[in-house]
């Protein structure tokens, strides 16, 4: 009771605090180049040349940056309602195995403007399943999520795999993969869609999912903010017992969060499956779902920030490829190391530099507001 | 390394030669706190305390809720650290910065929660912190003799292996005043200890703190009940507001006495109010029970109805179940047993309601906790305001809220009830305590509701804003609104209710008419010191 | 057969062996009330600084030691946000696994160039398997002969310390002081507090006793079950190491027999690779390494016994009233 933290005004809490924590993780990593003897400032430069310097490196960037607003978005969803949603990336995996038994399915039968839809429905559905068991061990039966959340990324992997190697491989193939679907369950490419109205950019794994990211960075806005549902879930995650003085279930809110957020993981596949790969194949999801722990983190759990920081982790993946070719002592596991560090300082740390910034801005408006700090 | 100034051992020998009644030359105080100072945020916990207590007596501290008794106890046991003044234990100054540095100087505390691992054994809970070296068995076979012995000086006996969770409330209070005498505690403070005992196990707990003061023992006993503090103590220190308003020797003085020091000669707060007329039952409630995770009995066998049209207050000392009784109307919790009835529905163990059921059946509940209940404070005040009517068909339609339906509604409650600023956009967090609470009430009588149940309405609220709250209440039993007010403030009763029910440890122990009322009564009834008989009118 | 079923038991010791150390490690920190999933990321850091100080110093205990210092040093630093600022325990583990994964391959790929991995030791800087006494001799003994030689005998001798580490902790826990703290620091705080024993303190101290066994299982990984270190060597290890724990209930033996037979299901799946068995079949291999997983579900769903995780778990210490 004696802590309690002072008023800090609106720019210093989403603006300066979070800032400073990502530029921490950035000065740590600059160390960690150092050490290995890269110069940090050229590989800033190479980094963002990398990610920006093309419209060939913006549709790599951009491209990452789309997994990562679903597995940021259902990261925060979750967050809303006061869980911890590990199971990402096990969503993920399940999402695109949806997407990939709809369209090798129905890809011979249905045409592209049924079957993506319905694809892109598979992906969500199957994603929120997966994620709804470990809600419902959580709201019924007392089982820790983010436990639960773990093991079901595990399973979500031996599935896969299972599947693969048993159910779905190609038969004359040796590698664990399914056979390409046919052009009616794909995501165009976005430079194809520009090819339609005669604007040539480079061809990029940049896909249509892109716009369906942003529709849902839309409909999670409308639902967190404005629904009555998403009144529901916040309440339910900032105050539990006032949740349940105005009539909310706890359990209810669980499930339902857990569920949108399952189904957010799960459209990494509706990128990755439908509009990259065009067949089912193992670890198509390669860490989105870790690192939309990350970019919700940064993001502040807002479908702006998720965007803004998706955009910074996609120019990272696609900046950092670049790095490692320009300075070969610099591996691409660079970023998976940034990663880190951002979720450390900007999640784990998150308020470490409050009280000093605290103290800071209180001693600056001081004199103008005519207050005294308090410590009691 | 705090001074230690009476080696435990020494403090029980010596406390047996000194005769306690005032000796010619005074011996050293067991402990004394001069001038303490602590302030929380605002609010100023503890003003200039000063409190002598003599070796091997029996020292009663007395005080309503929040009177400042638990944060000077905490101050004793290094929990808190006082922002001016000294304490002296047996003549020398101590610094005491943790509860290890308390334990060095002989202080013992029983919590009013009991300080205990529920999935350790006795012997181990006893262990805890005084092992006796870094493996168990060089201490235990120690430990085991040394409870033995004290069992049987004590009167204390309670099975070294059994494990606490599965000890019934008693007995785990005797583990921890084993846990004190194992350390050789020279001063014992107890705070609250009573709550959760049976009156066998109050009077046994009585026996064991007299053969304690035999032994030279000091023993602080923080209370609000009379009873006990009139039956057990030797003397007796009354806390008001954070201030000591009174030292008494116990012989020196009566309920009465006490009670009206406690409570403070306040001025009764004027208040127009019309002669109250109550219409047909909105709320009966039959033998209601409430028993807790723990097997206490925290509502037993509740009897009473609720008009329109008529304020009834319950009276009552913190932590005798009112909170409980409003959380069961409200429909948080389920009752045990019985029932309550509002209008055709019928609310019991097998059919229990839930909040929002209960608003539909017209029932609105302004919390005791309004920063943990009554308001999300990461909410802006437009949000907070519709909380628990955020299903309501005016705020929006079948799945979206309407902004600026709910702001509007936000800013009409503000005009309705003088919430500063007139902010809908501001936190809910940064509005004063008094609009926080107006806002609440505000939107628990927006909504036309039959019956209302207020727990605290003016607890943290400024002057202005009680006397605005209070009139509101009035105007809405006027309207014909069946109120129920749960109060610790005894003011309030006197001011609003037309009718009081006095609760007392999960029981209504009188009832009593608002205009017939006295401030003494009631306290006496409160404090579970009044004779039952005088009491039902 | 019987050869068959000697080696998969030799191999579940094997396998365990980094599940047992890393599973009391989780074991410490849990019990003192701190989450940690990070248990990965230590291992994972301590394989690579045994591979790494192996490589270039030729010592296998430097290794060891090496491992243990860097896996407590990761140990400090979940300590230093959940339990000095109380940060989300969660959170912060990840942030271990995450950045421990990252790093490992980083370092190891601007040191020795070779994709994150490190160079190959050759035996003398590893811990190789050890002959127990008489094993030579009981070889030829019908029954005992082959459990003893095959099965007991011819493990590293981290193997042997972590057989040896169970009785150990158990000893720790409920023997000692120390073991009497700690368990009542992760069910009831305040009551530690009120005792007058530092809350903080022995936090620290068990999620430090945690970076030490995390760090000994990394080094098993890559000094004596490997030759070197691989890019992401531990492969999800930690995590069954936590579930063998949470399946153990947060005790020592139920941990250590859970860690064997989940080493067992990992030796089993290693054999049943692409091997058809007779009257079964083709056996999906993937489903028997998700058997770990699947008990743990189950095991926390409350289906087989109630796992009662420290109450105080994963909650931080404020010091309140």
């Amino acid at each position: 009771m004696s802590a309690r933290p002072a008023q800090l005004p609106h720019w210093i809490e989403i603006g300066v605090l979070p800032i400073l924590n990502v530029l921490l993780a950035l000065i740590v990593a600059g160390l960690i180049l150092w050490t290995i003897g890269a110069n940090p400032f050229e590989a800033i430069v190479f980094l963002v040349k990398g990610a920006f310097g093309s419209g060939y490196a913006w549709g790599y960037t951009l491209y990452y940056a789309t997994s990562f607003i679903f597995t940021g978005l259902a990261v925060a969803v979750a967050f809303h309602a006061g869980l911890f949603n590990i199971g990402g990336e096990g969503q993920a995996v399940i999402g695109g195995l949806g997407a990939g038994v709809v369209a090798l399915a129905f890809d011979h039968i249905l045409p592209a403007p049924i079957l993506v839809p319905l694809a892109i429905l598979a992906s969500c559905v199957f994603g929120a399943a997966w994620a709804i068991v470990p809600a419902y061990l959580q709201a019924y039966r007392g089982s820790h999520i983010v436990i639960t959340t773990i093991m079901f990324n595990f399973l979500a992997a031996s599935l896969m795999v299972y599947l693969l190697v048993d159910v779905f491989r190609d038969a004359g193939q040796m590698s664990t993969q399914s056979r390409t679907f046919t052009e009616a369950a794909t995501l165009p490419e976005i430079a194809a869609v520009f090819g339609w109205f005669g604007i040539k950019i480079p061809s990029t794994p940049l896909n249509l999912s892109i716009v369906w990211a942003l529709i849902c960075c839309a409909l999670v806005t409308v639902f967190i903010w404005r629904s009555r549902l998403g009144y529901e879930i916040r309440a339910t995650g900032l105050s539990p017992r006032a949740a349940i003085y105005a009539g909310i279930k706890p359990a209810h809110v669980t499930l339902i969060a857990m569920a949108i957020s399952g189904a957010l993981a799960g459209c990494v596949g509706v990128n990755e499956i439908l509009g990259v790969q065009h067949r089912l194949l193992l670890e198509f999801v390669a860490g989105a779902g870790f690192t939309g722990i990350a970019v919700a983190l940064m993001g502040r759990n807002h479908p702006f920030g998720i965007i803004l920081a998706s955009i910074l982790f996609g120019a990272l993946y696609q900046g950092g490829a670049e790095l490692a070719f320009e300075i070969p002592t610099v591996t691409r596991e660079m970023i998976i190391t940034i990663q880190g560090l951002i979720i450390l300082f900007s999640g784990a740390l998150a308020y470490m530099n409050r009280p000093w910034v605290e103290r800071i801005y209180l001693w600056l408006a001081a004199p103008r507001a005519g207050e005294v700090p308090s410590h009691g | 390394m705090p001074p230690v100034p009476t080696g435990p051992d020494q403090a029980i020998e010596t406390a047996a030669a000194s005769d306690p009644v005032n000796s010619g030359q005074m011996p050293p105080p067991a402990i004394e706190l001069i001038g303490i100072n602590k302030r929380f945020g605002a609010v100023q916990a503890n003003r200039d305390v000063s409190l002598r207590i003599e070796k091997g007596r029996i020292h009663g501290i007395i005080g309503e809720n929040g009177a400042g008794k638990s944060t000077l106890m905490s101050i004793v046991y290094g929990f808190y650290e006082a922002d001016s003044g000294a304490i002296e234990i047996g003549g020398k100054p101590v610094t005491i910065r943790s509860s290890a540095d308390a334990i060095a100087a002989g202080i013992g505390m029983m919590h009013q929660h009991f300080m205990l691992v529920d999935s350790f054994t006795v012997l181990e809970n006893v262990m805890l912190g005084a092992e006796g070296g870094a493996l168990l068995k060089e201490g235990a076979g120690k430990a085991r003799a040394e409870l033995m012995r004290l069992a049987q000086e004590f009167g204390l006996s309670v099975d070294p292996d059994a494990r606490v969770g599965d000890l019934p409330v008693g007995d785990q209070q005797r583990v921890e005043i084993l846990k004190a005498l194992f350390r050789h505690c020279a001063i014992l403070i107890l705070d609250e200890p009573t709550g959760v005992l049976t009156p066998q196990e109050t009077d046994q707990l009585f026996r064991i703190l007299r053969a304690l003061t035999a032994r030279g023992v000091t023993v602080l006993l923080i209370t609000h009940k009379l009873k006990e503090v009139l039956a057990i103590t030797d003397h007796v220190t009354v806390m008001r507001a954070g201030q000591v308003v009174a030292d008494r020797r116990t012989a020196d003085t009566n309920a009465n006495d006490l009670a009206e020091l406690m409570v403070g000669r306040k001025v009764r707060l004027e208040l127009e109010k019309s002669i109250a007329n109550p219409q047909a039952a909105e709320l009966t409630v039959e033998h209601l029970s409430l028993v807790d995770d723990r097997g206490v009995k925290r509502l037993n066998d509740l009897n009473f109805s609720l008009q329109a049209g008529e304020i009834v207050g319950i009276a009552g000392v913190s932590g005798n179940g009112q909170s409980e009784l409003l959380e069961v109307l409200a429909g948080i919790r389920a009752p045990s047993s019985g029932s309550l009835r509002i209008g055709a529905a019928t609310i019991s163990a097998t059919q229990p309601g839930d909040p929002a059921t209960m608003r539909q059946l017209g029932l609105a509940h302004v919390p005791e906790d309004r920063h943990r209940l009554g308001l999300v404070t990461g909410f802006p005040a437009w949000e907070s305001a519709a909380l628990g009517y955020q299903r309501d068909a005016d705020l929006g339609g079948r799945f979206l809220l309407n902004r600026a339906a709910m702001t509007a509604r936000c800013e009409s409650m503000m005009q309705d009830f003088d919430v500063r600023p007139p902010q809908p956009q501001l936190g809910s967090s940064k509005f004063s305590g008094g609009n926080q609470q107006k806002l609440i009430l505000a939107r628990e009588m927006a909504c036309q509701p039959r019956i209302l149940i207020v727990g605290q309405p003016t607890r943290g609220v400024d002057i202005g804003a009680i006397e605005f709250i209070h009139r509101e209440i009035v105007t809405l039993r006027d309207r014909g609104v069946a109120i129920l007010l749960v109060s610790v403030e005894l003011d309030e009763i006197l001011a609003l209710a037309d009718r009081i029910l006095v609760m007392n440890q999960g029981r209504i122990v009188g009832e009593i008419a608002g205009d017939q009322a006295d401030e003494r009564q009631l306290g006496l009834m409160m404090t579970g010191s009044a004779d039952q008989q005088a009491v039902a009118s | 057969m019987d050869d068959v079923v000697i080696s998969t038991l030799a191999a579940t010791l094997r396998m365990a062996t980094p599940l047992i150390f890393c599973a009391m490690a989780g074991l410490f920190s849990e019990r003192s009330g701190v989450i940690d999933i990070g248990l990965e990321g230590k291992m994972l850091a301590g394989a690579f600084a045994a591979a790494t100080v192996a490589a270039e110093t030729g010592s296998p205990m430097l290794a060891l030691f090496a491992a243990v210092i860097v896996a407590i040093l990761l140990s400090l630093v979940h300590g230093f946000a959940c339990i000095t600022h109380r940060g989300d325990q969660v959170v912060s583990g990840v942030a271990v696994n995450i950045t421990a994964a990252g790093l490992t391959v980083v370092l190891g790929h601007a040191w020795y160039g070779r994709g994150g991995n490190t160079p190959d030791l050759a035996p003398e800087k590893r811990f190789m398997p050890v002959s127990l006494p008489g094993a030579d001799a009981l070889r030829d003994v019908p029954i005992i002969g082959p459990i003893y030689a095959n099965i007991i005998s011819g493990h590293s001798i981290l193997t042997y310390a972590a057989v040896t580490l169970v009785p150990l902790v158990w000893f720790v826990l409920y023997r000692t002081r120390f073991g009497l703290r700690l368990r009542a620091v992760g069910e009831a705080p305040a009551v530690v507090d009120t005792a007058g024993i530092s809350v903080v303190r022995l936090r620290y101290s068990a999620v430090m006793l945690a970076g030490l066994l995390c760090g000994v299982a990394g080094a098993f990984l890559s000094i004596s079950q490997n030759a070197a270190f691989q890019k992401e060597m531990t492969a999800g290890r930690g995590f069954i190491a936590l579930a063998a724990m949470i399946f153990g209930k947060w005790r020592p033996w139920p941990a250590f027999f859970a860690c064997l037979l989940f080493g067992f299901l990992d030796a089993i799946a290693i054999r049943l690779q692409g091997v058809s068995v007779p009257g079964i079949g083709h056996v999906p291999v993937p489903l028997i390494q998700a058997l770990p997983y699947i008990f743990t579900v189950v095991l926390l769903a409350g289906f087989i016994g109630k796992a009662i995780a420290p109450k105080a778990i994963g909650l931080p210490y404020i010091k309140e009233r």
